[in-house]
């Protein structure tokens, strides 16, 4: 795709008077809309949106989704900070979405810049832009939101009269690669930490945003819990190495804790879920059971990143359930967690609203997303799922034992295929199983044992139902940052590619195995955004400036300019993603803290490598990850015992993998599957 | 088992809905009322709604018709109030104005609906030159007195050419000043560029003629905007009736402020 020309920003600019009366620009946009793709995406009036309104008096909030509006709507993390700061007195939060490719092209043509979709403000009337980066591969629309907002996509060159930038969510735990173009970044969990913000601009507006201001506002975020002001820190290389990320001043920290909410009880949000006109992904009530996971599992940044587990109290989720429905029309509610089966009582909550009287006279339907699957949880199911039956999702991550044990996912074979036949023998006929490929110490046996497992489901299947398909997706690992593989070496797209390959060889003949895998090409530039350093900016920015937007898309993404601007730049993309780094290398993020000791992130790798697994902490004694104890805060857990089948971890004889059953995820693949 | 036909009007931001949108939209809203919906077998049951003719995205309209199976009898479902409840419960810009309990036996939307009436605003293609309310007005008649009208659309990618005369039933320049009604959901845009109404009938049968394909009939400079579906007909007997009659004794009709937002 050839990009439109950044160099000239869409409105505003520097000089830009301040403006608190929001002006409507729906007069511009709307004669667009019937030269688009999905008008829809532009217009906002979603129940639960606030009404347009005006700015004065109040710090203005756009809480930006980096992507399309289909795929960011739905983020609870964005509408539940929307309901907090809008219940304020003092704060008016709005949304905004990237603008499609086309519409963009329409907007920069007539000079329309970002707007909210609320009051289909400018972007700029706001004092905050605030995104949440969900993947790395939004970095590019993040700074094309900067740029069409009218403001310098360098935090360097924003002066006073510019909105502050701030960035929160999961890929903030690396916040280095896109530190250039954000003012503020906040770890962690964000219900708190934007209040303090709020205050802090607040009194900001009120001292007139005089010039040298910016500077002083920065320097007094920076003090805050949880907020990270990249300016206020040096970084220094030694040729290709960091050496150091020192800060400027006595009182900014040396590393940024994350911000953690003890209490989720307390935070029943969102209270008025948006239900959005058109379609979205993940169309249907959401309701967070609870928060963080102990599982262990070594790939994974949002268990490492999100401890401890805080359980939200029974009785609070079925009112949370029982007021959504009736307020949405939503006929199907999703408990949404990282492994929602291990909510204590599980099995009573979702019972309880299958067979709600309140509910009313249709039938709704509870989606387990991260369900851990074995004949207990595949019982649920079938009962559950009364308005839809589709299909049943298993992430079984890897082909053998030995390779789950490297990983800590510790699934036996048993429990896979206990929970497939339970599966069809209840009337499933499609099951979906996800892997991934290019795992540390992986081998071609490994790697092969991805079709046997497949292979021995359909033929599960086919004892119970005439048709079955098995459905094996596979994607390229991506070693992340604050997990024990975040020393790993990342496998080359080459690599990716040829296991691929093996895999398609394997299961040429097999009808029933529909093999999918995620393109290794998107990997690799995964991979340079996710554990690069300040100097990947430049990258992200060059790829941006070159056009490249909606890199998570296939038909937007393109690799050769990843490739072409970290030559460009000097940057070896052997050095970011292809090498194992030792215990002395100073990460990028070492001065972001997810709480986790460095020493127990060292000893999960070394024994990934041996292949030895970790128990779940929330059942079985603390190994002191750092997480409960540095932040003096405790797991939230209505029962002390695992429920019903076991879980990982828990006791079971870790030499042949226990009666350790498979997770059941279905939200963020899901997601990745409903792009073309 | 009984059905009941909702009368609604789509006006305003949503009109950039799609169809599939607004049967959405209708599916939670039924649930929100409560109201007893009959729903399919299976293992994906869903509701038995079903809709007229698609109205294109981007299209408003006061005349838009779904008909919906309730459960058992139905004789729990007060009809007279189920206007405004829905209401309630559909977004801004969707407002049910009437609802009747069909006889049984009646047939389906898609069925009976031979025409539409159409109304919209013609203005300057971009670049083109802005519309003249005369020539439009002899452009009109030339069209009418045509045997033929032969359009090219894209159809899946596919161009084919359509003779569209036949689905003309009618056509009327209206003059250069906005309908007042036609610019009372205050969303159209404001857009200054001097615009001349146009009015239509046009068939539904074979297939729904567009107000598209009649502009591009008509003047190839020059496009539709502010397109309102006014009314939905059945031809029986050399008179046309609409598939709910507001007024009519056995037709609930909304409170009149919703009737009044939405006409």
């Amino acid at each position: 795709m050839t990009g439109p020309d950044r160099r000239t920003s869409a409105s505003g600019g520097p000089g830009a008077t301040l403006t608190t009366d929001m002006t409507s620009l729906w007069p511009q946009i709307e004669p667009i809309l019937a030269q688009v793709q999905k008008p829809a995406r532009y217009i906002g009036c979603e129940d639960g949106a606030v009404a347009p309104g005006t700015l004065e008096g109040k710090v203005g909030w756009l809480l930006v989704y980096p992507d399309s509006y289909e795929v960011g709507l739905p983020n609870q993390g964005l509408q539940i900070l929307y309901e907090i700061l809008n219940e304020r007195g003092d704060a008016r939060a709005e949304r905004g979405y990237a603008p499609w490719p086309d519409m963009e092209a329409q907007m920069r043509r007539r000079g329309l810049p970002l707007f909210s979709v609320d009051s289909h403000a400018p972007a700029r009337d706001f004092d905050i832009l605030a995104f949440n980066l969900s993947a790395e591969l939004v970095y590019t629309n993040v700074l094309n939101c900067i740029d069409l907002a009218g403001v310098p996509v360098r935090a360097s060159d924003r002066g006073p009269e510019d909105p502050l930038v701030v960035a929160g969510g999961h890929c903030a735990f690396n916040p280095e690669p896109i530190a250039d173009f954000v003012d503020v970044f906040a770890i962690g969990d964000g219900e708190e930490v934007v209040g303090q913000i709020t205050d802090a601009v607040r009194e900001w507006k009120a001292g007139g945003r005089t010039a040298g201001s910016r500077g002083r506002l920065l320097r007094d975020l920076a003090r805050v819990a949880g907020a990270y002001v990249p300016s206020c820190y040096d970084v220094v290389y030694d040729g290709a190495d960091l050496v150091a990320v020192t800060p400027r001043w006595p009182d900014v920290p040396a590393r940024v804790e994350k911000r953690t909410v003890a209490d989720l009880a307390a935070w029943p949000y969102p209270k008025n879920q948006l239900v959005p006109l058109t379609e979205v992904v993940h169309d249907r009530l959401n309701v967070e059971v609870f928060r963080g996971c102990t599982r262990g599992c070594r790939f994974c940044q949002a268990g490492m990143i999100t401890r401890p587990v805080r359980e939200r109290p029974a009785a609070q989720v079925r009112e949370m359930v029982a007021d959504g429905l009736r307020r949405t029309g939503y006929d199907e509610v999703s408990l949404t967690s990282l492994s929602s089966a291990d909510f204590s009582g599980v099995e009573d909550v979702v019972r309880g609203i299958v067979a709600d009287p309140s509910a009313g006279r249709f039938p709704v339907s509870v989606s387990l997303p991260s369900l851990r699957v074995d004949a207990f949880t595949v019982g649920i199911a079938s009962e559950i799922q009364r308005a839809r039956r589709t299909g049943l999702t298993f992430a079984p991550e890897a082909g053998t034992w030995r390779l789950r044990q490297v990983i800590n996912k510790l699934i036996r074979e048993e429990d896979l295929y206990g929970a497939v036949e339970s599966a069809f023998s209840q009337g499933w006929r499609r099951v979906k199983l996800y892997f991934l490929t290019g795992l540390p110490t992986e081998t071609d046996e490994d790697t092969l044992a991805i079709a046997e497992l497949a292979r021995a489901c359909v033929a599960i299947g086919r004892r119970y139902q005439r048709s079955v398909t098995v459905a094996a997706s596979v994607g390229g690992f991506v070693p992340k940052a604050q997990t024990p593989f975040q020393w790993a070496r990342q496998d080359t797209p080459a690599e990716l590619g040829r296991k691929v390959g093996l895999l398609r060889d394997a299961l040429r003949r097999d009808r029933g195995v529909q093999l999918r895998w995620h393109d290794p090409r998107a990997s690799l530039a995964e991979g340079i955004a996710s554990r690069g350093d300040r100097r990947v900016g430049a990258v992200i920015e060059e790829v941006w400036r070159r056009g490249g937007t909606f890199q998570e898309w296939s038909e937007h993404f393109s690799l050769d300019l990843w490739i072409e601007a970290m030559a460009a730049h000097g940057l070896s993309v052997d050095w970011y993603v292809h090498r194992e780094r030792d215990r002395p290398e100073l990460l990028p993020w070492a001065h972001i803290s997810a709480g986790l000791h460095e020493d127990y992130l060292w000893q999960e790798w070394q024994d990934a490598l041996v292949a030895s697994g970790t128990e779940d902490c929330r059942w079985t004694p603390c190994y002191d990850c750092g997480a409960c104890t540095g932040y003096g805060i405790e797991h939230v857990v209505a029962s002390a015992t695992p429920p019903a089948g076991g879980s990982q971890g828990t006791g079971q004889d870790l030499s042949r993998g226990g009666e350790v059953p498979v997770t059941f995820r279905a939200h963020r693949r899901e997601l990745a599957e409903a792009r073309p | 088992m009984s059905r009941i036909r909702v009368r609604f009007a789509k006006l305003g931001k949503v009109r950039w809905t799609s169809h599939r949108d607004v049967a959405r939209m209708w599916e939670r809203a039924f649930r929100r009322v409560q109201l007893p919906v009959a729903y399919s077998e299976g293992f994906s049951p869903r509701p038995r709604l079903s809709f007229g003719l698609a109205l294109p995205t981007g299209c408003e309209s006061v005349a838009e018709y779904l008909d919906v199976e309730v459960a058992g009898d139905g004789v729990d479902v007060d009809v007279r109030l189920l206007p405004d409840r829905l209401s309630a419960a559909l977004p801004a810009g969707v407002d049910a104005v009437a609802a009747a309990v069909l006889p049984p036996g009646s047939p389906s939307l898609q069925e009976v609906v031979d025409s539409c009436t159409w109304r919209w605003s013609a203005v300057a293609a971009e670049g083109g030159l802005p519309p003249g309310e005369d020539d439009l007005a002899a452009r009109a008649a030339a069209l009418l007195a045509a045997p033929t009208a032969v359009v090219t659309r894209a159809r899946k990618g596919v161009e084919t050419t359509d003779d569209i005369r036949p689905g003309i039933l009618d056509l009327r320049v209206l003059g250069s000043v906005a309908c007042p009604e036609s610019r009372d959901s205050g969303e159209s845009g404001g857009d200054p560029s001097p615009a001349v109404w146009v009015e239509a009938e046009l068939a539904s049968k074979p297939r729904s003629l567009r107000p598209a394909e009649v502009m591009a009939a008509l003047s190839p400079g020059l496009e539709e905007r502010d397109v309102r579906r006014t009314h939905q007909w059945i031809l029986r007997d050399g008179a046309r009736r609409e598939p709910l009659t507001v007024g009519a004794p056995d037709v609930a009709t909304a409170a009149p402020h919703a009737w009044e937002r939405a006409s």
